[in-house]
């Protein structure tokens, strides 16, 4: 199959679908690779890259279209691109198909199969194509740059012979892909970090990051992540009311705000209201990665970067991986590359589109002149389900102080119990046995206890040579033998002599073997 | 001829030694002084013993003594570490053996000193066991005959269920639970027969009843330890090395000496704890190890999703490469491929780069208590990297990297997670809490309680296919 990959005409996208190394790897599939003369320029890629990587250089958009049976893309395709497809090529991009309904419909008609990159289900088999992730990994990243090349401290806090820089006040509301890369970045430029998420679940993978989790004091059944596909859900007005009045205590302290939330199919909930901003230190900056969308934050204008009375920066641009052009092209198109493997099975060029495997049939929207979107939910759930953690209330402590003396009550009768029938079988022993045998009865039970009390202080690494010691010592049964063998009997002479010989090996063996092992052990 | 009182000062000075050698295996560095406690215990105890009053038959006794030690000093010399569970299971059979030889001479001396009274000699010049038997007077003689029946029925027992054991730990006997048509029912009717003869006996009857007692304990062992499958083997050997005590003990008994019974209960009462700790990690009840098999499955096991993830050696070491902190937990599969040398020498290799390595240690691993410390202890693993299950445990979240060689059970994440498993609640080694988890295993089969181990479709988990020593030593020189 020939594969193209025409320049991005959507003002200001830098980013491209193919590199040089991709198409190294595609030819291996057995494919062909086009591209448009200039389209990698924005992202660092020479044609001459790409003609020594194997790529055909075609001069004109149109030419490539027509040579290409399928054509990969970063954004949609605009009315002209989708005027080119016709009937059997196949587009991979980015497509939106609930927001581009006109389009898709177009997209049909043409009679083409449109793969979109963002409708690539959530399973663990499809992390390797989720360009969603990987680009808001990279939007995450570039947040954290963009709001320390507007602020004018360090992250970091310093000592130095100039004086004392306190370290910067980083929080990132929505731990998503973006929210976590973000808070990796300002982890790792040395900032006080503080996340916020609706979904209490990822507090532990906030925490790992080393980031500080947010915790709300609101006792609301919690949001499982998980039966949305790993995504949030609005919430009741009542957590959102906690929520504002948690960020409105938090923002003066904070230098830096970086809001991610997004909600599928939604507008951005407002979540960073103008009296939050008014609050904020001067200098300080917001970063909303949820402009496109409408924005967290009030002030946020899309795409532009405004600077409120108090001297609080709004950064809104939407267009953070194409500011990061080579880096987000590299993922963007190893995604694609991985799509093409999947749609490869053979590896010898010919694809194969499967509408019965999840991932294919969830990212393809239109296909064989019908749309296929929405795709019905995939047969492997994105995320097990939680378990219901039912939490026990935590016991007062009276109560805890009562189940002590309960317990130590149950325990005291147990053991009287115990020892009044112990008492009692002893009794009638002594009834019908003879004294001589009594004492050696204490003596036993007596040897008993002790032999409990030491047993127990044994280490368990040495459990071992305890059996191989106890093994030599009780061949102390030799001492009977011992006591017999010197019998008129001969009977008696032959078995007690066997029973020497017997008892002597086991001495002799369980000491020497037992002194073996207990040499080998070394400290290190 | 030393005097009695030597001879039961000599008895008391045991008995401590006794006891602080076990009490002295609390640590490594005691044990190795305790065990010389052991041993100058028995010295003195044997050689008073030997030299005390009315003790004849030197001319059996010595060369015995030494035959027996020369054969213990080279099996013990000779012993693979890896054998042990066969040479302590070979061990118990031979004080069970040795306990019912020496019932049954008792009670010959009884039958030969009641014969002599009902003849009227009174002034017979008797030797040591003999001349005690004579001063019992007839309730003390009745308690004998039933100390005799004890003595021989744990004895024998012991005897048959050590031997195999032996049989099942060196191989030589199927490790698979087995037993004859009726099962349970038969060992039911052997004992209730036992019963039967016991009573016969205490009217009387002879002293073939004593050898019938025997005959039946002798099946009643076999016939136990048969039912019961190999992983099993630690409450097994536990057990009879607690039942070897008692039935020293209880020679003890028959014999009026004090010094056997201390013994026979201190190793007693250490076998028996043992067998507890071993079926507390199993999560199972005594009888229910011992009566055999899993009482199967409560319900539906919980459906595994997911694949079992191949991994070749250089993906391993790229792991090992990277990681900080390792965790190798081994498990019988060690013992079985003698991997041990090749572990420490990985080992070795990553504590030279300054990764901190530690084993984890599951209570039943192996089939002995204690049985990997010494595999580990043997192939020069420093001991204070060898931890115990609960003191690992919590480690496990901030592990880099966790290598599972030979063991799934003790694994094994249903245990926890899933209600209807059969080791639904046995406390287990929580891996799959680590970044990454490798598990060395020949082949995809289950472990032996037979179900499947969700471990090894986690996401975290890779298989790494092979015999444990050959797949070590492919990854040394990757590791650098």
């Amino acid at each position: 199959m020939r594969i193209g990959c025409p320049s991005e005409i959507f003002e200001g996208e830098r980013r491209v679908a193919l590199t040089p190394e991709s198409a190294g790897q595609l030819a291996k599939l057995g494919h062909e690779c086009l591209i448009e003369s200039g389209a990698g320029e924005g992202a660092g890629f020479s044609d001459a890259d790409y003609k020594a990587a194997g790529v055909e250089v075609v001069k004109t958009a149109a030419a490539l279209w027509k040579a290409a049976d399928i054509v990969i893309k970063v954004r949609e395709p605009n009315e002209t691109e989708a005027k080119r497809l016709r009937k059997g090529q196949t587009l991979i991009s980015f497509f939106w198909p609930a927001q581009n309904e006109a389009l898709l419909e177009q997209c049909r008609a043409k009679g083409a199969t449109v793969i979109a990159m963002d409708m690539v289900p959530r399973i663990s088999r499809a992390q390797k194509m989720d360009a969603l992730s990987s680009m808001a990994n990279i939007a995450g990243y570039r947040a954290v740059i963009e709001a320390g090349n507007n602020f004018g401290r360090f992250f970091t806090g310093q000592v130095t012979a100039a004086g004392k820089v306190p370290p910067a006040k980083v929080l990132v509301v929505g731990a998503g892909v973006a929210g976590l890369a973000a808070i990796g970045t300002s982890v790792a430029l040395g900032a006080v970090t503080h996340a916020f998420d609706v979904r209490p679940e990822v507090a532990e993978q906030v925490e790992s990051m080393g980031a500080e989790f947010v915790y709300l004091d609101f006792a609301e059944s919690t949001q499982d992540g998980a039966a949305t596909g790993g995504y949030a859900a609005p919430s009741s007005p009542e957590f959102r009311e906690a929520q504002l009045a948690k960020f409105r205590e938090l923002a003066p302290e904070m230098d830096i705000v970086i809001t991610t939330a997004l909600i599928p199919g939604r507008p951005a909930p407002k979540l960073w209201t103008e009296d939050m901003v008014a609050a904020m230190k001067p200098g300080s900056v917001v970063v909303d990665l949820a402009a496109e969308k409408g924005g967290n934050c009030d002030l946020t204008r899309a795409d532009e970067k405004v600077v409120s009375d108090n001297g609080v920066t709004v950064i809104g641009y939407t267009d953070f991986p194409s500011r990061m052009a080579t880096q987000s092209s590299t993922l963007y198109a190893t995604n694609i590359r991985h799509m093409l493997t999947d749609l490869t099975p053979e590896k010898d060029g010919v694809v194969v589109h499967d509408m019965e495997d999840d991932v294919i049939r969830g990212a393809t929207v239109t296909h064989a002149g019908e749309i296929t979107f929405p795709p019905p939910p995939p047969k492997v759930a994105a995320i097990a389900a939680a378990k219901p953690k039912e939490k026990k209330p935590e016991p007062t402590a009276a109560e805890k102080r009562a189940a002590e003396a309960a317990a130590f009550q149950a325990q005291t009768k147990a053991q009287v119990t115990l020892l009044a029938v112990g008492g009692g079988l002893m009794l009638l022993l002594g009834q019908i046995a003879p004294a001589s045998f009594m004492q050696h009865f204490i003596v036993f039970v007596l040897a008993c206890f002790v032999g409990f009390q030491v047993i127990w202080g044994v280490s368990h690494s040495l459990h071992t040579p305890l059996m191989a010691v106890t093994n030599a010592i009780s061949g102390i049964i030799v001492l009977g033998a011992i006591l017999q063998i010197g019998s008129g009997n001969w009977i008696i002479v032959v078995l007690a002599a066997i029973s020497v010989l017997i008892a002597t090996i086991n001495i002799v063996g369980g000491f020497v073997v037992t002194r073996r092992m207990l040499a080998m052990f070394q400290k290190s | 001829m030393l005097s009695q009182g030597f001879v039961s000062a000599a008895a008391i000075a045991a008995s401590v030694l006794f006891i602080l050698s076990l009490g002295g295996l609390s640590n490594q560095e005691k044990a190795k002084r305790a065990v010389w406690y052991g041993i100058v215990g028995m010295a003195v105890a044997v050689f008073f013993t030997t030299f005390g009053p009315g003790i004849g038959g030197y001319w059996w006794m010595i060369p015995m003594m030494v035959i027996g030690s020369v054969i213990g000093w080279r099996v013990a010399k000779r012993v693979e570490m890896t054998e042990m569970p066969q040479l302590v299971a070979a061990l118990h059979s031979f004080v069970g053996l040795a306990a019912v030889f020496v019932a049954w001479n008792a009670d010959l001396e009884r039958i030969r000193v009641l014969g002599d009274r009902a003849a009227g000699l009174t002034d017979m010049q008797y030797s040591a066991f003999a001349a005690l038997v004579a001063t019992k007077d007839q309730a003390e003689l009745t308690f004998l005959q039933l100390e005799i029946i004890f003595a021989i029925f744990i004895g024998a027992v012991t005897f048959t269920g050590s031997i195999i054991a032996y049989g099942k730990l060196a191989g030589s006997v199927d490790g698979k639970p087995r037993q004859l048509p009726g099962g349970h029912m038969l060992n039911a009717a052997a004992a209730a027969l036992s019963l039967v003869m016991a009573i016969a006996y205490m009217n009387d009857a002879g002293f073939w009843t004593l050898l019938v007692l025997a005959a039946l304990a002798f099946f009643i062992g076999y016939h136990l330890i048969m039912g019961i499958g190999g992983a099993d083997m630690p409450v097994v050997v536990s057990m009879l090395n607690s039942y070897s005590g008692w039935a020293a003990a209880a020679i003890g008994f028959t014999l009026s000496n004090d010094l056997l019974i201390v013994t026979g209960a201190l190793v007693g009462s250490s076998g028996a704890i043992l067998s507890y700790i071993m079926c507390k990690a199993m999560n199972r009840k005594f009888l229910n190890v011992i009566l055999g098999g899993f009482g199967g499955p409560q319900g539906a096991a919980a459906e595994i999703e997911g694949e079992q993830v191949a991994i070749d050696a250089g993906g391993v070491a790229a792991a090992l490469n990277e990681a900080d902190s390792v965790v190798i937990v081994p498990g019988y599969g060690l013992a079985v491929a003698q991997a041990q040398g090749a572990v420490s020498e990985l080992t070795r290799k990553l504590r030279a780069k300054g990764k901190e390595v530690r084993f984890a240690i599951h209570p039943v691993a192996g089939r002995l208590p204690g049985h990997m410390n010494v595999l580990l202890a043997e192939a020069k693993v420093p001991y204070d990297i060898v931890l115990e299950m609960d003191e690992i445990n919590d480690d496990f979240p901030s592990t880099d990297v966790v290598i599972v060689i030979g063991s799934n059970d003790i694994v094994n994440p249903a245990a926890q997670d899933d209600p209807n498993s059969p080791i639904a609640g046995m406390p287990v080694l929580e891996v799959w809490k680590a970044k990454q988890v490798f598990v060395s295993k020949r082949g995809q089969g289950t472990g032996y309680s037979g179900i499947e181990n969700p471990l090894f479709f986690k996401e975290n988990t890779r298989m790494f296919y092979g015999d444990a020593k050959d797949s070590l030593n492919a990854l040394l020189p990757l590791v650098d």
